[in-house]
């Protein structure tokens, strides 16, 4: 694949390169979180332009907007032979221009993101803005290399050579934003030893940021809250760190999470700007029941579903900006009208969200949000396809639990048909071997094997008619 | 009048039992499966004393109103005569020829011996119901599933369930092949001079034909009243009217009526043998047979390529990157000793001697495991290969819709009983032992619980664990070897056992 770089230019080369991706995951995504709230502007009024709440930096003193614009999602057109996906670059470079011309300054991307290919289309993008008219923000994701029993020497080289090709892929001579990529993960502390103390990729970094190449070092968490606490008190400067947050992990993080309330409380005390990811859970906070649609329209009939997440995501002080990555346009306006200006939460509002929490973790949902860490399987499993139909049946009602169901044949229909629709038969759950490969990686520490060997379970008791 | 019922019934049955050969959900069975169990060749080889009887009783008293009606490649046939009427703008295509007795009854003996002898490919190649089947099944079902999946298309998009899409798939070369040379040849046929193919190569309207000499109600020619003018022998797609003589080929007529409002002089009539009253002329001088261009009859022959393995080049990638599906590698079918043939067939020679190769089974077949054979001997009969599916425990279909006894009914529960294979594995494509990954799919799989995994070194229990197959318990419904993840080659495979018995 590499070798044809040389040969076309980087344009085509974007509408070429396939990314083997299920055509229904990414619609998945996109379609379903914010149907509800598509803007219409007549009775909206044009999305304003000049509205944007920002944040300021301690360090470097950043003028940073609230909304920030997360590269994991670009969307992306089927191949021409219809095999797999690659990055639509003008979809991209539109929702890029408008997301500036909105007041959106700060864009998040890594090397491992859309199988590699996020830092160089949004780096396209931004190239045609000027270099001071926004923030980049970037990773050193040599998780994806620990583990293997690689030697610090190895490690240390592959780091620096994914630390090279950033600046080469986003056309920068400066990172505003850069982050040691999901730590917390995998074994803890020995994984982050592994991964910076070891192989001195921290040193190399701390230098970069002294020489200006690097403005504001810090660090993605997903994991184990000891590494959290260790590194933030290892006596390194840290100018932001980066966190999950949203009403749901406020205090009752699922699985390996550790509750937000935690962690910002932590940053908060050392004045260590948080930079939020998963404010939505990857759809999960906007495709929700009807019910509890009902319950947050009630509240406020003319704001999104969404916009309560990303109101409770920003309102903390203390948030540098909050990370969305949005597929769609309507998803980019909403978000910027719903942070221009951002009105912050009040108390009872807060209550109100967390009210709102505890009814939605009554629904059975996997906490899959779609990040796609777990891909490719090398099984050839759909893993975030399967846990999304299966998500969205839950909250649809199609998940019945006895033939005695009122709506059994309607559910069984729905979930069966559906589940061809967005998998094709040979990335289904029944191919699943168990391997567990894939649950390591997962940075919501779903068990990914038991749930789809669960799943499995549930489709085959629907299609024998056994439940 | 009559002819008009024969029209009306003829396009009726023609309808539903192409309708029965194009559904894939196996649901209209249920309302119209009668239409096949009615068709001569099922019945003779069901033994279906009932049908049999009824059809020569029908013959007997009608004559051969089974090839107008009942019979679907008879009726198409007609189809391509009138298309071949109409562009060749001749209102008078045809004429009387002798019949060919030699090759008539020289391919209804070696039809019979085929029969006796089990040779179901030539048994296939030969008879009505087999040739219409190939036809239906082949060609028109993959343009009937694009109509459906066009529907799915815009149901998906309309977020209903009403419609699912279902995978079009070359099921045998062979089969195709031979479905696209039946339909040419009898087009060609068809076109040129009406019902050739049932009046010299059908052994079915052999038989019928025989019969039919004996038939109380036939055509017949009133001497005194027929001019001899030719017009009914002109119009008589089975040429078998000999105006000159006024005789008339019983073996060879169809009882399709054309000719009747065809005399001018009311001479030729269909009445029992025994009346031989004259009736008077109903003179008309409609047939203003319009001159229009004829419909080219195109037949788009739309064939899904199987699904190609993705052969990405393996880079050396020093860091796994987020996102992707790995390539689908293509499961190469295993190479069986022993075809397997589906619960309810009882034993393969059950199957040889019954199957007409209709088709019908591998046209309901909702999960993919069902296929023409490519044998020489069993040509076109069904056989399972686990590629794509597997014989799942609820389903029953192929069972529900066999018109010919080679598959008799059975339950879901004497199913999941009914041993019809049992698994093989194969240690060199086995995933724990060539990737070192703990696997157990098969296992996990198995409806009879036949497969267990055990330690691969005996006297280790922390190593990694392998299947072990109980053939006593397996009842070769291919679960494992459909979902096992070794590519192209499955680990796991069934191998075909020549009777099947109730475990």
């Amino acid at each position: 694949m590499e070798e044809h770089t040389n040969h076309i230019d980087r344009r085509d080369f974007f509408k070429i390169v396939g990314i083997t991706a299920a055509a229904t995951t990414t619609s998945f995504v996109g379609c379903s979180p914010q149907k509800e709230n598509t803007p219409q502007s007549t009775q909206l009024g044009p999305v304003p332009t000049d509205k944007m709440t920002y944040r300021t930096t301690p360090t470097t003193k950043d003028k940073v907007s609230i909304l920030g614009y997360g590269c994991m999602r670009w969307p992306t057109v089927p191949t021409p032979d219809g095999k797999g996906n690659l990055i639509d670059q003008e979809a991209v470079n539109e929702l890029v221009d408008y997301a500036i011309a909105h007041g959106v300054n700060y864009f998040d991307t890594a090397p491992v993101y859309i199988q590699g290919w996020s830092e160089e289309s949004t780096g396209i993008a931004l190239k045609r803005h000027p270099r001071d008219s926004y923030f980049i923000a970037t990773k050193m994701s040599n998780h994806r290399i620990a583990g293997r029993g690689l030697s610090p020497k190895e490690i240390y080289d592959a780091s620096i050579k994914m630390y090279r090709e950033s600046f080469k892929k986003l056309q920068v001579d400066y990172i505003d934003y850069y982050l040691l990529h999901s730590i917390g993960g995998a074994k803890g502390m020995e994984t982050f030893n592994e991964r910076f103390i070891d192989s001195g990729v921290l040193d190399f970094l701390l230098k970069e940021r002294e020489a200006g190449r690097i403005r504001n070092l810090g660090w993605s968490f997903h994991g184990d809250v000891k590494v959290f606490d260790t590194v933030l008190n290892m006596g390194i400067q840290w100018d932001f760190v980066q966190i999950q947050l949203n009403y749901l992990d406020w205090q009752h993080a699922s699985g390996r999470n550790v509750n937000a309330e935690y962690l910002y409380g932590e940053l908060a005390k050392r004045n260590i700007p948080a930079v939020i990811m998963e404010p939505l859970l990857g759809g999960r906070l906007s495709n929700v029941p009807d019910h509890i649609v009902a319950r947050l329209k009630q509240q406020r009939p003319e704001q999104s579903v969404a916009s309560w997440a990303f109101r409770f995501a920003g309102s903390p002080e203390h948030v540098l900006t909050v990370l969305s990555g949005m597929t769609y346009m309507e998803h980019l306006q909403d978000n910027i009208r719903t942070y221009s200006p951002l009105e912050p939460l009040t108390d009872e509002e807060a209550q109100f969200l967390y009210d709102t929490a505890s009814l939605i973790r009554q629904y059975p949902t996997v906490p899959c949000n779609d990040c796609k860490y777990c891909m490719p399987c090398p099984y050839a499993i759909d893993i975030p396809a399967i846990l999304l139909h299966y998500n969205k049946c839950v909250n649809e009602g199609n998940v019945p639990e006895t033939q005695q169901d009122e709506n059994y044949r309607k559910a069984r229909q729905a979930f069966l048909v559906g589940y061809d629709r967005s998998v094709p038969k040979l990335r289904q759950a029944n191919h699943c071997i168990g391997c567990n490969q894939c649950s390591p990686l997962c940075p919501q520490r779903i068990d990914i094997p038991r749930e789809l060997h669960r799943i499995d379970a549930f489709v085959e008791k629907l299609k024998q008619e056994t439940l | 009048m009559l002819r008009k019922i024969r029209l009306i019934s003829a396009t009726i049955c023609f309808t539903l039992i192409t309708l029965l050969f194009l559904d894939f959900t196996g649901s209209i069975h249920a309302w119209l499966g009668w239409l096949a169990k009615i068709q001569f060749l099922p019945a003779v080889l069901a033994l279906n004393i009932g049908v049999i009887i009824f059809l020569i009783l029908l013959t007997l008293l009608f004559g051969r109103t089974y090839c107008s009606v009942i019979c679907p490649l008879g009726v198409l046939q007609d189809l391509m005569a009138w298309v071949g009427k109409k562009a060749k703008k001749s209102k008078l295509p045809y004429s009387y020829s002798p019949a060919i007795s030699w090759l008539r009854y020289g391919v209804l003996a070696l039809f019979i011996l085929a029969i006796i002898a089990g040779i179901g490919s030539l048994v296939a190649l030969l008879a009505p119901y087999s040739a219409y089947g190939r036809i239906a099944n082949n060609l028109l079902q993959p343009i009937w599933i694009g109509g459906n999946n066009l529907l799915a298309y815009f149901a998906e998009r309309a977020d209903s369930y009403a419609f699912y899409e279902t995978e079009v798939w070359l099921k045998s070369v062979p089969t195709l092949i031979l479905a696209v040379a039946t339909f040419v040849l009898l087009f060609v046929l068809a076109w040129k001079n009406g019902r050739t193919y049932c009046n010299t190569i059908c052994p079915v309207g052999t038989i019928l034909g025989f019969l039919s000499r004996f038939s109380l109600y036939r055509v017949q020619i009133d001497t005194d009243k027929c001019n001899g003018c030719g017009l009914c022998a002109r119009n008589c797609k089975a040429a078998c009217i000999n105006s000159k003589e006024h005789a008339v080929d019983y073996s060879r007529c169809v009882a399709c009526m054309d000719c009747l409002n065809k005399c001018k002089q009311g001479a030729i009539n269909y009445m029992p043998i025994w009346n031989k009253t004259k009736t008077t002329s109903p003179h008309n001088g409609e047939t203003n047979l319009s001159r229009r261009r004829a419909l080219s009859a195109t037949l788009l022959i739309t064939m899904a390529s199987a699904m190609k393995a993705q052969n990405r080049k393996t880079e050396e990638v020093v860091m796994k990157k987020d996102g992707g599906l790995e390539p689908i590698k293509e499961r190469k079918p295993s190479n069986r000793q022993t075809p397997l043939v589906p619960p309810g067939a009882q034993s393969i020679k059950n199957m040889t001697s019954h199957c007409t190769a209709c088709q019908l089974c591998v046209s309901v077949c909702p999960n993919q495991v069902l296929r023409p054979s490519g044998d020489l001997m069993t040509l076109m009969q069904p056989e399972m290969s686990y590629e794509l599916g597997y014989c799942r425990p609820e389903c029953t279909k192929c069972s529900e819709v066999c018109p010919a006894g080679a598959i008799l009914p059975i339950t879901t529960a004497d199913k999941s009983a009914t041993q019809i294979g049992h698994a093989v594995w194969i240690k060199d494509y086995c995933v724990p032992l060539t990737d070192g990954q703990k696997c157990g799919n098969c296992e996990r799989h198995c409806p009879t619980k036949a497969i267990q995994m055990v330690p691969s070194v005996a006297n280790d229990p922390k190593s990694i664990k392998i299947p072990v197959i109980n053939t006593e318990r397996c009842i070769g419904c291919g679960a494992c070897e459909n979902l096992c993840p070794a590519r192209p080659f499955s680990a796991i495979y069934v191998e075909g056992h020549e009777r099947h018995r109730i475990v």
